[in-house]
């Protein structure tokens, strides 16, 4: 019978690689039985899609801007490389 | 001749570069870095007078750069504190029973705009308390979908040390989630 420590580790390998007959089966036992755990793998599948949808929020945030800075320097950067070439 | 249009892909491409960037590394100076090491790599590129689609070119040429400071932040602590302490690390989750210490929860998942916003900001925060190269690999993995092979060539670490990275960053993080906005 597997602990919440073994099982949760096996949903969190769960979403990195395939799991053996034997571990989604014992895994499958413990869930029956283990509303925890239930709510282990609900949360992990939670965190996944938010912070998918964070990074594409900031990636599609059009108010963020690369500071000009660092724009100038990169400019200056090209310049000085064509220059050479 | 020599650089036809970089500077109007500097100005039409840099500020999504730089997003891209910041969606996965979360640390503005190390995005600008390598939104300037993309655009260097771009002039000094033999094909870079025949792109047509030059944002999804240069977009290419910042994952791979990406993926270098993840590999460099995640191998100086892969050697040392890495293997370690696992155990030690994991074992603050449950008891000697192995049973939960704080008991994952039902979690109501935020359905309208602004929960979305206030989950999001949790989120973000509590990504910042993991330690760095756990946080790292952890983008890898979930943020870019990187295969957990590529991850572990990449990253040259074993796929054992790969689950155990992530497993402890997911507990963390879940249990920081917990505490910060279903506390809320």
């Amino acid at each position: 019978m597997l602990s919440c420590k073994d099982a949760s580790q096996i949903i969190s390998q769960s979403l990195d690689r395939q799991l053996t007959m034997r571990e989604r089966f014992a895994l499958k036992l413990h869930l029956l039985i283990c509303k925890y755990c239930q709510q282990f793998s609900q949360q992990m599948t939670a965190m996944h899609v938010a912070l998918k949808s964070a990074a594409s929020a900031i990636e599609n945030d059009d108010t963020i801007k690369m500071p000009a800075n660092a724009k100038k320097r990169i400019t200056d950067l090209i310049a000085a490389n064509s220059a050479q070439s | 001749m020599t650089t036809p249009n970089i500077h109007s892909w500097l100005e039409q491409h840099s500020d999504y570069l730089y997003r891209f960037a910041l969606a996965r590394l979360r640390d503005p100076h190390l995005a600008e870095d390598v939104v300037q090491e993309t655009f260097l790599a771009a002039i000094k590129s033999p094909s870079f007078a025949e792109q047509s689609a030059p944002r999804t070119w240069l977009t290419g040429i910042l994952k791979h750069k990406i993926i270098d400071v993840m590999r460099k932040n995640v191998r100086e602590i892969a050697a040392s504190d890495l293997i370690d302490d696992d155990d030690a690390n994991v074992d603050d989750f449950f008891d000697d029973a192995g049973h939960w210490t704080d008991k994952p929860l039902k979690w109501d998942m935020p359905e309208n705009a602004l929960e979305q916003k206030q989950f999001l900001g949790v989120l973000q925060s509590c990504m910042d308390k993991l330690p760095a190269k756990s946080a790292q690999i952890f983008m890898l993995r979930d943020v870019q979908e990187t295969d957990n092979e590529e991850i572990c060539k990449e990253l040259n670490i074993s796929p054992t040390n790969a689950w155990v990275m992530l497993y402890r960053a997911r507990l963390g993080l879940r249990k920081c989630l917990e505490i910060n906005w279903l506390g809320s």
